[in-house]
This record gives C-alpha cells, sequence and structure tokens, in this order.
C-alpha cells in the first residue's frame, strides 16, 4: 500500500464511524427525541443498508465510469454495513427486548420483517468472517466470489426487512426509494453478466 | 402540580406573578388565550403567505398556563408525568404530517378559530355547539391518564377536561342510539397530510359503544398540563378513552354523531387485520408486526410491562363480560 491508500483507507474508515459518533454524542446531549431507542434501532439499520448500498455501487463504479479507488474500500464498507447491523441486531436484543429469547424467537418466527432481519443478519455473517486475504487464499479466488455473491440475495432480503416493517402506518415512501436504488444495482450486474457473455460468445 | 415553562421564552414575555394571580378564574384566561390564538392564527396565516412560519409567535401564548383551581378526579394516576416537551413533540397525527415530529412541524397548518361541535343523528335534540360554549359550560377537571399507543409506547398525561357523557346527555340520543361517531377535521387545503396519498380515508372516523362513550374515564379534553391543548396534540377538543390504544382517541373533532350501526373507523378500514373496532390496550393480543406484551414509556429507556385495558381493567373490564377479546381486538 502506498501511503496516499494509507491516508485515503484512514479517512474513509473515520468517516464510516461519523454516523455511530453522531448516535452516541446526540443519545447524551438528549437530541435523540422523545425515544431515543427507536432512534437508535432505526438509524443503525439504516446506516447498515446505506453501507451495503454503496459497497454495491463499487462495481457499477469501475465498469461504467471506471473509477478503480472503490476496490480498495469494498471490503471496508462491507465490513461497516455488517458493523452496523450488529449494532442494530444488539440494540434490537437488548434494549428493545431485553435478551428475552422467547419474545425474540416469537418475533423472528410470527413477524415476517423480523424474520427477513434475522436471516439478512445471519447471510453477512460468512462474508464478514471470509472477507481477510488469508481467507480468500484459503477458499481460493473462485469459490470465495461464488460465496460472497450472497451480498445480492443480502441486499434483497434487506430491503424485505425494510419493506415489510414500514411503519405502523403503513408508509411505504421511503423503503421504495432505496428498493428502486438496490434494484438499479442489481440490474447492473444482469447487464454486465450479458455483456460479458456476448464478449466470451465471440 | 409542578408546571415547567420551556426555557426559549424571554423573561419580558412571561406574565408578571401580580397579573397571574388576578387570574383566579380560568374563563378570563381562556377568553385571552382565544383572543390570543385567533390573532396569532391570523398572524401565521398572513406570514405564511410571505413564506415565513411563525410558530414562535404562537408558542408564548400556547404555553401559559391557563387553568387553575382545577377539579382533581379519583382516576388519577401519581405515575410521573412525561416531561411536556416529549409530549408535544412526539405525536401521531397523520393530518400534520406521517412522522412523529411532522405533527409539531405543521401545527400551525391547523386553525382551530373559528371551531364548533355538531352533535346529530340519533338524538332528540340535534345541533350544535360552539368552541367557546364548550369551554364555558363544563367543570373542567384534571385527569392524569396513561396513554398506551398501538405503536408500544405511552406517556403519562395529565389532561384538562370533562367526561364526554356530560355533553352528549344534553343532546338526548334516543333508544337507537348504540354507537358515537366521532368525526375529525376535514380541510385537505391546509393540513397536509389529507392532501398526501397516505393510506387512510379521510375525514378521521372513530367510534365506541354507548356504554363505552358514556363511561366516566372518558373525556373530551381541551387542554394538558393546565395549559390549552397544543394543536399537534388535537385542539381545540379531542377524545380521551385512556383503556384503549391511543389512536381511538380521536383529535380536533368537529362533529359526533350517534348511530345504531357499528361505525368504521379509519384505520379498520384501512388496515382491518391490524386495527380493530374495539382496540382496548391487551398485552396478550399481539399486533401483527409487533409483540404488546410490553410498553417504552416515554422517557424511559428499557421497556415495561403492559397492563389489560391499560391498567384500567377495575373501572371497565364490566363493559367486555363475555366478550372473547382476541376476536373482538
Amino acid at each position: 500500500m502506498t501511503k496516499n491508500d494509507i491516508f485515503f483507507k484512514t479517512l474513509v474508515f473515520i468517516a464510516c464511524l461519523l454516523p455511530l459518533t453522531f448516535l452516541i454524542t446526540n443519545f447524551f446531549l438528549q437530541k435523540l427525541g422523545a425515544n431515543p431507542v427507536e432512534t437508535i434501532i432505526r438509524d443503525t439499520g439504516l446506516w447498515s443498508l446505506r453501507f451495503l448500498m454503496m459497497t454495491l455501487c463499487i462495481t457499477p463504479l469501475r465498469k461504467l465510469v471506471g473509477w478503480q479507488w472503490g476496490m480498495k474500500i469494498r471490503r471496508m464498507l462491507g465490513l461497516y454495513a455488517f458493523f452496523y447491523a450488529c449494532l442494530h441486531f444488539t440494540a434490537y436484543l437488548w434494549f428493545e427486548e431485553f435478551f428475552d429469547f422467547a419474545a425474540i424467537w416469537t418475533d423472528v418466527m410470527e413477524r415476517p420483517f423480523i424474520t427477513m432481519g434475522f436471516i439478512t443478519f445471519v447471510l453477512m455473517i460468512p462474508l464478514a468472517i471470509t472477507s481477510t486475504h488469508a481467507m480468500i487464499k484459503k477458499l481460493g479466488g473462485k469459490r470465495w466470489q461464488q460465496l460472497h455473491r450472497l451480498v445480492y440475495l443480502i441486499a434483497i432480503t434487506s430491503i424485505l426487512h425494510f419493506w415489510w416493517m414500514a411503519d405502523s402506518k403503513g408508509v411505504l415512501t421511503t423503503p421504495i426509494i432505496y428498493a428502486v436504488i438496490i434494484a438499479i444495482l442489481l440490474l447492473m450486474r444482469i447487464f454486465f453478466l450479458k455483456k460479458s457473455s456476448k464478449f466470451l460468445g465471440k | 402540580m409542578l408546571i415547567k415553562l420551556p426555557d426559549d421564552i424571554l423573561s419580558s414575555e412571561i406574565t408578571p406573578e401580580s397579573i397571574y394571580q388576578q387570574r383566579r378564574r380560568f374563563i378570563k384566561g381562556m377568553a385571552l388565550t382565544a383572543a390570543g390564538i385567533t390573532t396569532s392564527a391570523l398572524m401565521s396565516a398572513c406570514n405564511n403567505q410571505n413564506g415565513n412560519a411563525s410558530s414562535s409567535k404562537t408558542a408564548p401564548t400556547q404555553n401559559a398556563p391557563v387553568f387553575d383551581d382545577l377539579k382533581s378526579s379519583e382516576f388519577n394516576t401519581d405515575e410521573e408525568l412525561t416531561k411536556w416537551e416529549h409530549a408535544i413533540n412526539y405525536n401521531n397525527f397523520v393530518e400534520l404530517g406521517d412522522g412523529k415530529t411532522s405533527p409539531i412541524k405543521n401545527a400551525d397548518k391547523l386553525v382551530t378559530r373559528p371551531w364548533s361541535v355538531s352533535v346529530e343523528g340519533e338524538v332528540d335534540k340535534p345541533g350544535t355547539l360552539d368552541i367557546e360554549e364548550i369551554l364555558t359550560q363544563f367543570d373542567l377537571e384534571e385527569r392524569i391518564y396513561r396513554l398506551r399507543c398501538i405503536e408500544a409506547w405511552s406517556m403519562v398525561i395529565p389532561w384538562v377536561g370533562f367526561p364526554l357523557s356530560l355533553l352528549l346527555k344534553r343532546f338526548q340520543p334516543t333508544s337507537k342510539a348504540k354507537f358515537v361517531e366521532f368525526i375529525s377535521i376535514h380541510d385537505p387545503k391546509r393540513l397536509p397530510g389529507q392532501r398526501s396519498d397516505f393510506p387512510l380515508v379521510w375525514p378521521y372516523v372513530e367510534g365506541l359503544r354507548i356504554d363505552e362513550a358514556m363511561h366516566p374515564l372518558t373525556i373530551l379534553s381541551i387542554g394538558m398540563y393546565g395549559k390549552v391543548l397544543p394543536n399537534q396534540n388535537g385542539a381545540p377538543i379531542r377524545l380521551v378513552v385512556p383503556w384503549k390504544y391511543g389512536f381511538k382517541s380521536s383529535k380536533s373533532i368537529v362533529k359526533i354523531r350517534f348511530v345504531e350501526k357499528q361505525p368504521l373507523p379509519s384505520w379498520v378500514q384501512a388496515q382491518p387485520d391490524e386495527y380493530g373496532f374495539y382496540s382496548n390496550v391487551n398485552p396478550l393480543v399481539p399486533h401483527p408486526r409487533w409483540d404488546q406484551r410490553t410498553e417504552r414509556r416515554i422517557g424511559e429507556f428499557f421497556k415495561r410491562d403492559s397492563m389489560l385495558f391499560n391498567g384500567y381493567a377495575e373501572q371497565v373490564a364490566s363493559l367486555y363480560t363475555g366478550m372473547d377479546l382476541g376476536k373482538n381486538f
């Protein structure tokens, strides 16, 4: 890694911690509103989804715009998506359910949006574990890549989690915006796939 | 009762103690406040046309405590009151927007004067009451009630109001009056929520069985924390039914109808699998998307257990004897 790379990655690393910093600061300043726990759970979930979307932007940016620098931070963004998902999940387990595992089990089994959230979190775990260079080597590039295609499924389950939660009033404006962005990012993959298979065909 | 004044009021705007002491009777205070609200509503309406909201101008008037010597009630809870700032900042009032903090932001879109409530349907003496008549003709009480939202949060609010039954009886409901329907304001030109594609049919409709409506716990509220009801909390007059989920307590009511058939409340019409006509607080009947066994009291970090009929079982359980509360949710 060059000096510039280290500087760039450090900068991104710190920037990715800003949402958490804001949450913690505002919590102690009592600026998270009347229901701080609700804000904490929603914000961490939303940031996980946002980091996931940023991760999915890297390849299209490389292929369409030719931006190579994204590859240097793709793993970090993906891990931050997992990091915020961990905070989200922990906040739910602790602040919302106070580790009442019977209630949590009922939630996971009977409430579709929580089922989807749980599936999303579980699917993220193997990707986080196999994110190191050592694991890539151990698995071999091709198998590693196949495993990490799970991210497309994660994108879908996480958007379903968000969509089915809606809010109590059934307003879907925000989930629709996120779903459209995810859909575009995923459709681009199909487009790339068709293009490359055509190229190979010739 | 301790009434905290928000610290954003200039000391020059606070009524001097001597003048305040002279306002022993709330009626005088009310007259002043009503005039003040009308003036500030007009002012903000004018300012809005110039593109400036002036909610700060209406605030001092609305924040002034105007009710004192209120009759206390045997139903009052001695639990810690929810902070005023939370009670006015965290609201579900879709007419003023769908987020929790939208109602306070859009509060000046609700015009509360002139205002009247018409009472019709299965009554011998249908009629209309002007808000000023309502404010002066009923003995006001302070009712400190728990408020439990269907979204699993709760507050403790000191309402100012009077039993709904006192108003209803004046109109002499007939024997056909089996239910009471409450219709809220319909003003899509001003109310942003009624212009949006929000999945509710306007105006907002709610309903109670006649015995629920006549129950001594059921009140019409015109104030809270000793002050005039803020717009985002359902000014100028709202229903409070403390043993039911909050959405049953209609805000900004303009019409009360006695009917023979069970009314179709707005939420029941929109999402019949999630919202029921009775909507009594019941920890054992889960909402499809979340548990109702616990609730977060606003101001507390962890959740607490919810209570059947929101803790008012002693007073209201007999209304539902023999009824399957799971089916009639």
